[in-house]
């Protein structure tokens, strides 16, 4: 019993008991705003996933595919092999100048036959529509086959940017009304040319296996190289943050007894987990780089780096993993003679394994995909053109990683580099998928619940 | 390679002395050794690389210190050029001495006449030009003989540092192969060495945090050294030249790290707390199951993609509306309402997933108390189970904010690189990371104030995401043991 008495007026109900009244009404509005609000939100985040991946691959789909031109190239003996002798030396003097005309000759050739119709008089007004990158290609393929020296030789020979961009929609009439690289005359031929089936758009390989070219050559760009670079950072990640982590979590799960020490460890971890990537690249910058003096864009400064970086990641999932692992296990273990080093090693480890592999790799594609720490170390705006030739080459070169390689890209002044961005980053994001995939797999499969 | 060589050299050593300390217990016969025979030959590879290894690493850490002091006593003060430092004539030193060193291992010269030639009999800089090293200048006899003194000690050093290595590690194997008996308890001496092992993996942590404060607070202090901290911290123009005379005051980036966050977090914490809520409170499991990786998927997505996302596709659609063809308030495609706005999709899963796993841990007591007093579902939420989940959620927010401050390649690539302080969404504005970016890629030298101003940034942004971190955490700890 309370003596509170309830002074105030009560709401008066008007009809059936059955029938909500006002007030409710609005309660049930609200409660259906509510949730809409929620929906909405829901909807929201997953709008915006869709249109950041639809951006993604309508504009990043076209990089796959390049034009090329099939070019009947003459080569002519006169200006390639002077002293009529074919010595590998006398025709490597031949520089990339000497195969120009060529080329040019070649398609005012295709294009004569052809019967096209055009106001171009002379073989180099049409050189617009192939590739710088075109001479040094069938320079390299007279040198290996110095033998087919006047023949005609038919060349698959990559177009330039602008055509390329044209056939994409890229590069219309009126985009090139100021620029100097093209004129309408050659959209013209681009046309015919396309009609007469000379001139096709294909599957381009170089994209994904090729290096990055210079910034007037586009057409030729490709992610290889950076990947390789890439390729390289994880190895040292790998190699570095799985054994450190994995033996850092073994000494602070099983061994490390209640101190202030482990507390002090226990908090660094966890601070470290979400210092700014961009701090680890000065720590790089100035510890691995300035102090260590090891070379600078070198793919091993890059890769320790991002060790540190990772390291958090995978020692908190470790950690996790090798919790989950019952303490009957141990006890069993130790029950039967094993020392404590025996019990983890032998027998908590084996059990942990596909727990720690999947929070490795999960830390491996955060690393794969991390850009701003490698800006600092200098692996963005040298220009990936050589694959490195061996295993010390390949950690201590200069090199690029593909999202330093992407950024490189998005940063340069030609559109056509754009889209070469959004390619490279589905590649990147394939990747990442696959490497995902391994990880929910591997912890379907060989997860087990106790 | 005398490194590689002296590393492959220990390893021999310990891989004959685990065959040694194997074979003395398994042929011994008689009585049952103490340990599995295998623990006696870990036991003296261990007492032959654990010393032997850490001499080496603890010598090329010091050497170049000790002979770095002792060259940089020979130049006196005098003979530093005018406009030069004594850092720019000991790098100097550095490359005369290997581009000696080149010379020898190329045939050039023989090491006899690398340490005897004089300035005024040889052109060292010809000399070395054909050995491949360019100098910029001709070589002063000072330098060349510093050179001449760093080449020498660092050769003596080495030798000094072969013989150590192997004599530490040819003891340890003579120790170990001694003390294995029967009776020797190798296993607990194994054990104790991984244990140690275990724990320097685990201070690795440690030093990592060491070695960031320590570059930081160094370049920091240099930078101080150069460049005032009252201008640093209390101007409020930013203007780095790299001819000299800039200003560098943190005001207009801290003003637009704020400012991009502020857009991002007003994105980002009310879809993704409507979206937890959704998830937890109405979302059936299938649903859930669906919806909430999907989300996730925007936290996994790099940077970089976030980054081209707002360069390439949200500035230029930005820019159709509120451009000079719609409104007229936005000049470019890069603006601070562009870094925001991607930023805030990118915190929206992060936002969600924290505030989802805060809401989950609400019992389910207080919720049912508030049905049985009627309440519909929406209002049991705004009315018990938030008010019960703020302290966690605010906890949340605060650490997407910590992350909103250090993001890097989103700004970089979004938000302009104007330093300015404006209250318009639509202009470009820069952030501390984006300047930190900006100020060590470029050519500039790293003793100018205008490449180390970086570094105080760095340390400023450090210095706020650990703060932010550490009062976001202890809020969440602090909630999680009222329901514990």
């Amino acid at each position: 019993m309370t003596d509170a008495t309830f002074t105030g007026e009560s709401p008066k109900r008007h009809g059936s008991l059955t029938a909500s009244d006002v007030r409710t009404k609005r309660r049930n509005a609200s409660e259906k705003r509510f949730r809409i609000y929620g929906l909405a939100a829901i909807g929201a985040g997953l709008f915006f996933l869709v249109v950041l991946l639809s951006a993604i691959i309508s504009n990043g789909i076209g990089a796959f595919q390049q034009t090329f031109i099939q070019v009947p190239v003459y080569l002519d003996p006169a200006t390639l092999d002077k002293n009529g002798n074919r010595d590998p030396a006398d025709l490597a003097k031949v520089s990339t100048f000497g195969y120009t005309p060529l080329i040019q000759t070649g398609l005012y050739q295709l294009v004569r036959d052809a019967g096209i119709e055009t106001d171009y008089e002379d073989a180099g007004d049409m050189k617009a529509l192939i590739s710088a990158s075109a001479a040094a290609k069938v320079r390299d393929w007279t040198l290996a086959h110095p033998d087919r020296i006047g023949d005609t030789v038919e060349f698959e020979i990559l177009a330039s940017s602008r055509v390329d961009g044209y056939l994409k929609g890229r590069v219309t009439r009126e985009s090139i009304a100021e620029d100097r690289n093209i004129d309408a005359g050659h959209l013209d031929l681009t046309d015919a040319l396309r009609e007469s089936g000379a001139l096709h758009k294909s599957f381009n390989a170089e994209f994904i296996f090729g290096s990055d070219a210079s910034e007037s050559r586009a057409e030729q760009a490709g992610l290889g190289v950076s990947m390789l670079g890439s390729f390289f950072m994880m190895l040292v990640v790998l190699f570095l943050a799985l054994p450190i982590g994995v033996a850092a979590s073994i000494y602070l799960e099983e061994f490390a007894s209640q101190n202030k020490f482990t507390d002090f460890i226990e908090v660094n971890i966890s601070n470290l987990a979400a210092v700014p990537s961009i701090v680890f690249g000065i720590l790089g910058l100035a510890a691995f780089i300035q102090f260590a003096h090891l070379p600078q864009s070198a793919p091993i400064v890059g890769g320790l780096v991002l060790t540190l970086m990772t390291l958090p990641t995978i020692i908190i999932s470790t950690r996790a993993s090798l919790k989950a692992v019952p303490p009957s296990i141990r006890d069993a273990a130790l029950g039967v003679g094993a020392s404590k080093m025996q019990a983890v090693f032998h027998h908590v480890l084996p059990l942990a394994m596909p727990g720690i592999l999947t929070g490795t790799i999960i830390g491996l594609a955060q690393a794969l995909g991390e850009t701003a720490p490698l800006l600092l170390i200098g692996m963005v705006g040298y220009i990936a053109t050589n694959y490195p030739d061996g295993l010390v080459s390949g950690f201590m070169s200069p090199n690029s990683a593909m999202p330093a390689q992407i950024y490189e890209w998005a940063k340069r002044a030609d559109p056509a580099y754009y889209e070469r961005a959004w390619g490279g980053i589905i590649i990147l994001l394939v990747f990442l998928l696959i490497m995902n995939v391994i990880a929910i797999v591997l912890r379907r499969k060989f997860e087990r619940r106790w | 390679m005398p490194v590689v060589w002296l590393i492959l050299i220990v390893l021999v050593l310990a891989v004959l002395g685990f065959i040694a300390g194997r074979m003395r217990v398994t042929t011994a016969g008689g009585a049952r050794p103490h340990s599995l025979p295998n623990y006696y030959g870990w036991n003296v590879a261990m007492k032959v690389m654990v010393p032997a290894f850490l001499a080496l690493v603890i010598w090329l850490l010091v050497q170049p210190f000790v002979v770095d002091s002792k060259v940089t006593g020979m130049i006196d003060e005098a003979a530093i050029p005018e406009g030069s430092t004594l850092g720019l004539v000991m790098s100097d030193v550095r490359r005369v001495a290997d581009g000696l060193d080149l010379a020898v291992s190329r045939g050039l010269m023989t090491a006899d006449s690398a340490s005897s030639i004089r300035t005024e009999s040889t052109d060292v800089r010809d000399l070395l030009a054909d050995a491949g090293v360019a100098l910029g200048s001709n070589v002063s006899p000072q330098v060349l003989r510093a050179a001449q003194a760093y080449r020498g000690m660092n050769h003596t050093g080495n030798l000094w540092m072969t013989i150590v290595v192997v004599a530490l590690a040819l003891g340890g194997l003579a120790w170990a192969v001694r003390e294995t008996t029967l009776e020797f308890r190798a296993r607990n001496s194994v054990e104790g060495g991984v244990r140690i092992l275990l724990l320097a993996a685990a201070s690795i942590a440690i030093l990592t945090t060491i070695g960031i404060v320590l570059s930081l607070i160094g370049n920091t202090i240099r930078f101080f050294d150069l460049y005032s901290a009252a201008k640093f911290f209390g101007s409020f123009t930013w203007s780095p030249s790299f001819g000299g005379g800039s200003e560098l005051g943190i005001w207009p980036l801290l003003w637009g790290t704020f400012y991009i966050s502020i857009i991002a977090l007003i994105v980002a914490v009310p879809i993704g707390l409507f979206a937890a809520v959704y998830l937890s409170e109405y979302a059936g499991p299938k649903m859930r199951a669906w919806a909430k990786p999907l989300l996730e998927v925007l936290a996994g997505i790099p940077t970089i993609v976030y980054g081209l996302f707002a360069l390439l596709t949200v500035g230029p659609l930005l820019l159709t509306v509120f451009g000079r063809d719609g409104l007229g308030w936005m000049q470019a495609g890069t603006a601070v309402m562009t870094a925001g706005v991607v930023m805030g999709i990118m915190l929206i899963p992060f936002v969600s997933s924290l505030s989802d796993d805060i809401i989950n841990a609400v019992p389910q007591s207080l919720r049912d108390g508030s049905y049985g007093l009627g309440a519909t579902q929406s209002e049991t939420i705004k009315q018990v189970i938030l008010p019960a989940a703020l302290p966690g959620i605010v906890g949340a927010i605060l650490l997407a904010a910590s992350r909103a401050i250090g993001e890097t390649m989103i700004v970089v690539m979004g938000a302009g690189a104007a330093a300015r302080l404006s209250l318009n969404p639509f202009d470009a504005m820069t952030t501390v990371t984006a300047k930190i970016v900006s100020q060590l890629t470029g050519d500039a030298d790293f003793a100018s104030p205008e490449a180390l101003v970086a570094f105080a940034l760095g340390m400023t942004l450090f210095v706020m995401t650990l703060g932010l971190n550490i009062f976001a955490l202890y809020i969440v700890r602090k909630y999680r043991e009222q329901y514990d």
